[in-house]
């Protein structure tokens, strides 16, 4: 009976460090990929020469040489700052950030906590993580920070509306909050994904995921030519770390999000019986992987909106499509309409 | 019309003709030199670490003329000289300053025998404080080890000049 208990949570937890740990490798690598692909499309090479035993490998050990670097400084306290929370901050936003991925199906059945409020897990935990900013922000006792803080805040919570919003949307087509069933009821090929009838629903999400983020073009909860670098100026060492940890982790997730929500998850986009037709894992981590490459595709093309401007297109633009197209799901979804909802 | 801009810019036409942009550059050819396997071409002119020259019988080629200290915009130059047992007038000391050193090249314009030049060598550095002043032994040894890139360059570079 104990013993049961026990290796239950022994084995609860072996699940979550096999999740947590090849995270942190991709958030590694994410920050490489990042640095190489906005070099390359800004016609330079990017970071190509952190190697080991002497062999270059096009620099892929640069993210452990960062790694290193940022574990061994040190990390500075302002004067007059809250010590507790000046540190329970990064603790916050890594912590959300890492406790959503406890529902996201990764393949069929191959999730830890198969729960049937997953999306509504989900928003509350993408939500949590503005409190590591805010505190951040106010611990740090910098004017700089507080600065980038409310900005972040007000940003994030305008962008949270329209993310549900679009959520609600998902959730009428698919008639579930469990994220599996989600995943599963976009069975069937590309034609049966809800980015085709959600299409408005699938780029808002996206574009508020990036806001959300607070990666560019609607980064100035950072802004490094006008407030520093905002909520964190004042972070160095291993707490800068965590919150450039979250910060990544976040952007996977949203990335995984989008994947599952509006792009079939595991599901191949062919039909039929060959093997490129197989649901997989694989179909995931490219769907994921291809989001992430247009958040570093965004960051290199578009200039950074200005504040106003960010707050207009999350509250008069995005958030009235939103509720029209609800609306035009509900009416498709009551009576049958359509190919896809028949 | 106010409301077609508005409906074409739900299209994000613009943005995605940003994006086409920068996913053009993402595969054209990168111009970066990785620097210290790729180096980019230099001019015979260029003006880098200072050598003196000898002539090819081994004499050095100094007169002790003091040309070049008069000409020196930084004073990056000392010169101490007396006459030798032949009777030729020769330097015991010259010495150059590479942190007072603006690397203008007149001392090379000034010197009536072509002693002093500025060589092609732009990767030097000083260990330690003081190094930086390069007396005479050094900058003839300096010559003597470049001898043929700096004779070679002169030559390139003697029509033009």
């Amino acid at each position: 009976m104990i013993w049961d208990q026990v290796w239950l949570v022994i084995w609860t937890l072996l699940k979550i460090v096999a999740i947590v740990l090849p995270l942190i490798i991709v958030v590694a690598y994410l920050t490489y990929a990042e640095r190489r692909v906005i070099g390359f499309m800004q016609g330079r090479m990017g970071p190509n020469r952190v190697g080991l035993f002497g062999f270059k490998l096009w620099g892929l050990a640069q993210p452990f040489a960062d790694t290193v670097k940022l574990l061994l400084k040190e990390i500075i306290f302002p004067a007059n700052a809250n010590k507790f929370l000046f540190l329970m901050a990064p603790v916050i936003t890594l912590a959300t950030a890492f406790a959503a991925w406890a529902v996201v199906p990764f393949s069929d059945g191959l999730v830890l906590a198969d729960i049937n409020a997953g999306l509504v897990y989900i928003l509350a935990m993408t939500s949590l993580g503005v409190y590591g900013v805010i505190i951040a922000g106010w611990a740090s006792n910098s004017k700089y920070a507080i600065l980038g803080a409310l900005r972040s805040a007000a940003q994030i919570v305008s962008y949270e509306i329209a993310m549900g919003f679009a959520l609600v949307g998902v959730l009428i087509a698919s008639g579930s909050l469990n994220l599996s069933e989600i995943v599963n009821s976009q069975a069937g090929g590309i034609g049966h994904w809800f980015f085709i009838p959600l299409l408005p629903l699938f780029v808002i999400y996206f574009i508020s995921g990036v806001a959300e983020t607070n990666r560019a073009p609607f980064d100035v909860a950072e802004g490094e030519s006008e407030i520093v670098a905002g909520f964190h100026v004042e972070y160095s060492g291993a707490a800068f770390a965590l919150f450039f940890l979250g910060e990544y982790a976040n952007m996977i997730m949203i990335s995984s999000l989008t994947a599952i929500m509006f792009m079939g998850g595991w599901y191949s986009p062919f039909t039929g019986n060959s093997w490129i037709a197989q649901p997989s894992i694989l179909w995931f981590f490219m769907k994921t992987g291809f989001f992430l490459l247009l958040y570093l595709w965004f960051r290199a093309t578009f200039p950074r909106f200005r504040y106003d401007q960010i707050m207009r297109l999350g509250w008069k633009i995005f958030i009235p499509i939103t509720i029209a197209w609800i609306m035009v799901i509900a009416v498709l979804k009551v009576y049958q309409i359509g190919p896809w909802f028949s | 019309m106010k409301i077609f801009n508005y409906l074409k810019s739900l299209t994000l036409k613009e943005l995605l003709k940003g994006m086409t942009v920068t996913g053009k550059y993402f595969f054209k050819r990168k111009f970066t030199i990785r620097y210290p396997e790729e180096k980019t071409p230099k001019s015979d002119r260029f003006r880098g670490l200072h050598a003196l020259r000898r002539y090819e019988n081994g004499e050095e080629r100094c007169i002790a003329c003091k040309l070049c200290e008069a000409v020196c915009p930084a004073l990056a130059i000392t010169i101490d000289s007396e006459q030798r047992e032949d009777g030729s007038r020769r330097t015991t000391k010259y010495e150059i300053d590479l942190f007072k050193c603006i690397y203008c090249g007149f001392c090379e314009e000034s010197c009536p025998v072509d002693s002093i030049v500025l060589t092609d060598i732009h990767e030097f550095h000083f260990e330690s404080e003081g190094k930086n002043v390069l007396n005479k032994a050094q900058l003839l040894e300096i010559g003597d080890m470049r001898e043929k890139e700096i004779a070679e360059c002169r030559t390139n570079d003697a029509e033009y000049r």
